[in-house]
């Protein structure tokens, strides 16, 4: 059994799993962070972006003035962003036969996949998980090509994005493969339709663990028992924000956006179209009226604003307990519905159109994307980046906001960092994995050090005994568990015909021969036919030509013979004159009038005789001091 | 042998409370819970009394599952679990668990408050029934205990309704509940894998009849509603607040958006819009299309559909009412119907099943003088219709289940006795399976031939595929050798018997037999030994075979040893050692170069005493 890392982003995995005879991919996470050293795009043309001086080097002798431009001291690439996809030379992804996705941030990949890799598989995702990563997906394809660049540099492309879906899409659920393994997907607590994933045959199990959480947020909460008794636990996904508290970073940015708001300024909350959105506007919505931002016009812009906020009001079987209450009367699960209804929420697909006659300041706006390189945002960023009023507050946890800012620089206005990340921290998981008790953890190597700025926070790793395997980009891990045995089936005309006897108190042994068969990985054993009788005057050259495997071979034997018994025995059967020889393993029978001698000793019986039906006597006699075997 | 029991205590032979009792691997499970729309009296429920004289069903029943909220499916429910009393699970899918509590509240508001029964349960006891209910999820495995699982598939009759697959080791049973294997207006097709379960308990409402296509029926439907409408008169059509209903309206929906008519449009009851909206939350179960298409157009928002009020009944002109419930024994439904029946003008049109004493099986069967509460009759004069437009699979539908499920046994309920001995018929000649069809109370009993779940040692696996040569033929049986350890009757372990000792702490016993064979050979000892063994070397192909230096030949555990007689030099004696388990004896035998002495005739003795 193989792991084959092909991400090194721990929390945009992407590991190909070789288990038994199945190939099976676990997600397939696009690095985005690439983006941040490209300049942003902006939907009008930008007088100072444009107006960026080219980078030449210091002596003057490389100059790509072209292609890289300064902006407060750092180098940006001026061209269409590039993506870090998933590494694809280390094994042939032609040979994969299921993907299986744990949420909609982890399947961004999957056109590269699925589309240049000569790809036959299916992909398994949970109906809300397909439904809304085809929407990110959407906006995504739709950023980059509202504003298309002379230079590009991404296999992008619509089409592409296009032909992948729905095609091979499944709604995830209890699955065989090839009858070799089953594969089902547990709530893991995260975003809306999120899963982590168990892969078991009969006698093994490995659970993949990615991006999970224990925090009561809106999706249905995480499944942690289903994950005990697995020989290898994958973890990934764990919190990027380790030391911050989301309902501490939830308070302030409520706290922010109402000081903003209430000194005249606007707020823009970069962030992806779903997901912790839902949150923020449900917090605003029991939090509005009591801080008198009743009037305060709210705004979403993306082009998948409508459908996302659509789309989460139909999964109530995807939701925590509360919200499927609610369903249940029937009410939206969301209060969005609500927002959007008494008009203090209103969706816009882009900035253009109905948004730029409707717009009214100071208001907040919701849009992405989160790196700040594309989206709407960017609009807004030159918009709202020169009045110190006006206020930027973070929540995706994903981009460092420093990094994302820089190609702004300099900037007026304020700036709050309310990063929320749900996952799992590095206390609930140590807790989580002393209940569910794996025999071996498998991680991203990131989580076995402490993070690189806090090097002296020992307690933001993984410390577990045995230590967690760790695993980078391109490593290939053999994972440590052996196969002892497999499952296989007995048919009742067999099992009736079976002889069991009983070796010790509760068990007892039966000797089988049976013909196997093999189909999809699925063994039964049934009865071996009566050979059909054969003329007798060919009987001598067919067992030549047939060597006689299909007949039972004589069992093992175990046991020992007792003397006393078996010399009384004997004499039942008409052998009296025995001479007993004492020896130093056992003894030496003489059976005077027939010239045979029996050796019996502890582990073994040796009967050396010329006639032919007494030694069928004799060996019957013995065996039944034994046990077959 | 293992057996599985089936007893209905409702829908045995018939439509309505649907009720049936399963045993299966030692677990009692019962599916659905309903009531009965054709009686008033004790004969409403099921009789639980059949379960137990007394106390409690929790101990007799491991769970109970709810297909879908129909009350002939679910309502007992709250009778069941409060007043006879059930606290075990109760598992049924999330839109069952949400429109089931209005729907079993609505029966109650009618049965109690109308007619004024006493003696019936209370809301109270509708709230705490449901609270024992887990929701299911579609192709979900749920663990009911370590030994029972069950599968919910999608079944299509109505808003979540399911069809069920519930498992034992390797046993199980399939209860379709209600099903449709053709997609309508608003919701899909029922699917099932091939899982090849023991038995398939089917519902057999229309168990003679094929319809003609959907469209066909549509497309009479609209004529007749827009005849009626032409001339002046009022269409009642009494439906159930879920399902056909919604179907209908959107069928009228587009009709009228298309034809641009302007007649009015109604639909009884509060319980519209609140079922509307379950439409929208739950739009997840509906059809491929309107899932799509939610989004920018929700089906269930209706324009031309209105809430009605009581007093439009007596308006003037013409109008078309949806009315609950659909089977005109109560309720509004009844109430415009006796409004409407005097004038030949207006129309009822039936679009589902009738169960047996309702009014609406009294009309659709032609019945034109109809006895009413306090002696009164009522003269039916408005045209009576009927169109098949319930969500039930026909025998084509149930057939292609059939072919859809692989079941070794098949058992017909929710149908009337007539009809499922005709379908039975059908069944068993076009399947070769057998076919029930009990009646209530009456047990079901199937044998079932469970195969055996082993654990093979991997290496003794191997070793047997291995031996087919490097790449085994998979369709070429092989025949595999090993001992099984069975402890405690609980585990099984098929491992070689090799490991079988070694697992269980055992020392081998070694048998072995030596005899003495004499030869006529006027070779020297080594000579005849060098002549036996290459001699065996050609015929014994494929064997190792040694010829050591100290005088032996060695043919797996086969010894032989060649030394002169003291008296005959020509007579040789051949010592032949070899152990309980040889196998290549036969072969080695027919090797043998030489003639045996007579009388001592080796071969055949140790032939025969080996074979």
């Amino acid at each position: 059994m193989k792991l084959y890392c092909l991400s090194g982003h721990p929390t945009l995995p992407c590991n190909v799993l070789k288990f038994k005879s199945t190939t099976i991919m676990l997600d397939c996470g696009l690095d985005t962070t690439s983006v941040l050293n490209f300049l942003p795009l902006p939907l009008v043309h930008s007088p100072r972006l444009s107006k960026l001086p080219g980078w030449v080097s210091k002596d003057g002798t490389i100059n790509l003035e072209k292609e890289l431009k300064e902006c407060a001291g750092r180098v940006f690439v001026d061209a269409q962003p590039e993506f870090c996809l998933p590494e694809r030379e280390l094994l042939d992804l032609s040979t994969i036969d299921v993907i299986l996705i744990s949420n909609y941030h982890c399947m961004m990949a999957l056109p590269y996949i699925t589309e240049h890799t000569g790809f036959t598989g299916t992909v398994y995702a949970t109906e809300p998980t397909l439904q809304i990563g085809r929407l990110l997906m959407e906006e995504l394809v739709n950023f980059m090509e509202r504003v298309p660049k002379a230079q590009s540099a991404t296999s992008w492309k619509n089409k592409e994005i296009q032909r992948m879906l729905p095609g091979p899409l499944k709604d995830a659920v209890d699955k065989e493969l090839f009858g070799a393994v089953q594969v089902s997907p547990l709530s893991s607590g995260y975003s809306l339709g999120s899963s982590n994933w168990i892969i078991q045959s009969h006698h093994e199990k490995v659970s993949y663990v990615s991006g999970s959480s224990l925090l009561t947020t809106h999706p249905q909460p995480m499944d942690q028992s289903s994950l005990k008794n697995s020989d290898v636990l994958i973890l990934t996904g764990l919190t990027q924000m380790p030391t911050a508290n989301p309902d501490g970073m939830l308070g302030e940015f409520c706290s922010n956006l109402a000081m903003t708001i209430r000194a005249g300024g606007n707020v823009l909350v970069p962030c992806y179209s779903s997901g912790v959105i839902y949150d923020l506007l449900e917090c605003l919505y029991q939090f509005i009226e009591s801080a008198n931002l009743g009037t305060t016009p709210f705004y979403f812009i993306s082009p998948i604003a409508n459908s996302s906020l659509e789309f989460s009001q139909i999964f109530a079987e995807w939701l925590c307990h509360n919200k499927q209450t609610k369903v249940y009367l029937p009410e939206p699960p969301f209060p969005h519905a609500e927002l959007i209804q008494t008009n203090k929420l209103k969706h816009y697909p882009s900035i253009h159109g109905d948004f730029s006659s409707e717009f009214r300041q100071p208001c907040v706006v919701f849009t992405g994307h989160p790196s700040l390189r594309f989206g709407d945002v960017v609009h807004f960023m030159e918009l709202w980046g020169k009045s110190s009023l006006n206020t930027i507050i973070f929540t995706e946890p994903d981009f460092s906001y420093l990094d994302a800012l820089a190609p702004y620089q300099p900037l007026a206005m304020k700036c709050v960092y309310c990063p929320i990340d749900t996952r799992l921290n590095f206390h609930q998981v140590s807790k989580l994995l002393k209940e569910v008790q794996p025999l071996h953890v498998v991680c991203p190597e990131q989580y076995t050090q402490p993070p690189l700025t806090q090097s002296h926070r020992s307690d933001l790793m993984l410390e577990l005994q045995p230590p967690p395997m760790p695993y980078r980009r391109c490593s290939v891990l053999n994972l440590p568990f052996r196969r002892r045995y497999e499952r296989i089936y007995i048919l009742p005309e067999l099992a009736n015909s079976l002889v069991p006897s009983e070796i010790k108190p509760g068990v007892s042994v039966a000797t089988v021969s049976a013909l196997l068969h093999s189909k999809d990985n699925k063994h039964t054993l049934q009865s071996v036919p009566k050979p059909p009788p054969m003329p007798p005057s060919k009987k001598r050259k067919r067992v030549i030509e047939e060597p006689p495997v299909a007949l039972a071979p004589k069992p093992m034997l175990s046991g020992a013979v007792a003397l006393e018994a078996f010399l009384a025995t004997l004499q039942k059967h008409g052998i009296t004159e025995v001479k007993v020889e004492e020896t130093a393993d056992g003894h030496i029978l003489h059976l005077q009038a027939e010239d045979t001698l029996i050796q019996l000793e502890e582990d073994g019986t040796h009967i050396v005789c010329d006639s032919e039906p007494l030694r069928t006597t004799l060996r019957d006699l013995v065996l039944r001091f034994l046990q077959k075997l | 042998m293992p057996e599985i029991k089936v007893t209905p205590l409702g829908a045995g032979q018939d439509v309505g409370r649907s009720c049936i009792l399963v045993s299966i691997g030692g677990k009692n499970i019962m599916l659905d819970c309903g009531m009965h729309m054709g009686y008033n009296d004790d004969r409403r429920f099921p009789d639980f009394s059949y379960i137990t004289q007394n106390g409690r069903l929790t101990d007799f029943l491991d769970c109970l599952i709810i297909s879908h909220f129909h009350l002939d499916h679910c309502g007992a429910l709250p009778y069941m679990s409060e007043m006879v009393g059930y606290d075990g699970p109760i598992y049924m899918t999330h839109p069952t668990k949400a429109i089931c509590p209005i729907l079993l509240e609505d029966f109650r508001k009618i049965t109690v408050d109308k007619k004024g029964e006493t003696n019936f349960f209370t809301s109270q006891m509708i709230k705490d029934c449901m609270k024992k209910v887990i929701p299911l999820n579609l192709h979900q495995t749920v663990q009911v205990d370590d030994e029972l699982e069950i599968k919910a598939y999608y079944a299509g009759h109505v808003l979540g309704a399911a069809m069920v697959h519930i498992k034992v080791g390797s046993e199980s049973v399939v209860y379709t509940g209600d099903y449709n294997m053709t997609p309508d207006r608003h919701l899909g097709a029922a699917w099932i894998d091939k899982c090849r379960p023991d038995i398939l308990i089917s519902e057999s409402t229309y168990a003679t009849t094929i319809r003609d296509s959907k469209r066909c029926r549509e497309r009479d439907f609209l004529k007749k509603v827009h005849e009626s409408i032409e001339r002046g008169g009022k269409v009642l059509i009494p439906v159930f607040a879920l399902g056909r209903a919604q179907e209908l309206c959107i069928l009228l929906e587009t009709f009228w958006e298309r034809m641009n008519l302007k007649a009015p449009i109604y639909f009884s009851t509060g319980l519209t819009e609140k079922a509307n909206h379950y439409y929208k939350l739950f739009i997840t179960w509906t059809n491929q299309k309107i899932r799509k298409t939610f989004v920018q157009r929700n089906m269930f928002e209706f324009k031309h559909i209105k809430a009605f009020d009581r007093s439009y009944a007596d308006n003037p002109g013409p109008m078309v009412v949806f009315a609950t419930p659909g089977m005109l024994h109560a309720g509004q439904s009844l109430q415009i119907f006796k409004k409407w029946a005097g004038n030949e003008k207006n129309m009822v049109i039936m679009p589902g099943y009738c169960v047996q004493g309702t009014i609406g099986h009294k009309i659709l069967n032609g019945q034109r003088k109809l006895e009413m509460e306090g002696r009164a009759t009522l003269d039916v004069k408005l045209q009576v219709e009927y169109m098949s437009f319930s969500a039930h699979a026909d025998a084509k539908g149930i057939m292609q289940l059939i072919r859809m499920a692989e079941p070794r046994n098949m058992l017909l309920v929710h149908g009337e006795a007539v009809k499922m001995e005709f379908l039975k018929g059908k069944i068993e000649q076009e399947f070769s399976i057998d076919c029930y069809m009990p009646a209530n109370g009456e047990t079901t009993t199937v044998t079932t031939n469970p195969s055996v779940p082993v654990d093979i040692s991997l290496n003794l696996l191997k070793r047997e595929m291995a031996l087919g040569g490097p790449l085994p033929d998979p369709k070429k049986p092989r025949t595999m050798h090993g001992t099984l350890i069975m402890k405690e009757n609980v585990s099984f372990m098929l491992v070689s018997s090799e490991q079988a000792l070694k697992e269980l702490g055992l020392n081998e016993h070694q048998l072995r037999f030596t005899c003495h064979v004499q030869l006529q050979d006027p070779h020297s000892d080594a000579d005849t030994l060098h002549r036996i063994y290459t001699h065996l070397k050609s015929v014994l192909k494929g064997y190792t075979i040694q010829h050591l230096p100290d005088g032996t030949v060695i043919v797996e555990s086969i010894v032989i040893k060649v030394s002169s007689s003291a008296e005959d030099s020509n007579t040789k004696v051949l010592l032949l050692s070899w152990s309980y388990q040889v196998k290549t004896w036969t072969l080695f035998l027919e090797g043998l170069p030489m003639q045996s002495k007579p009388g001592s005739s080796p071969n055949h003795l140790v032939i025969e005493s080996l074979f």
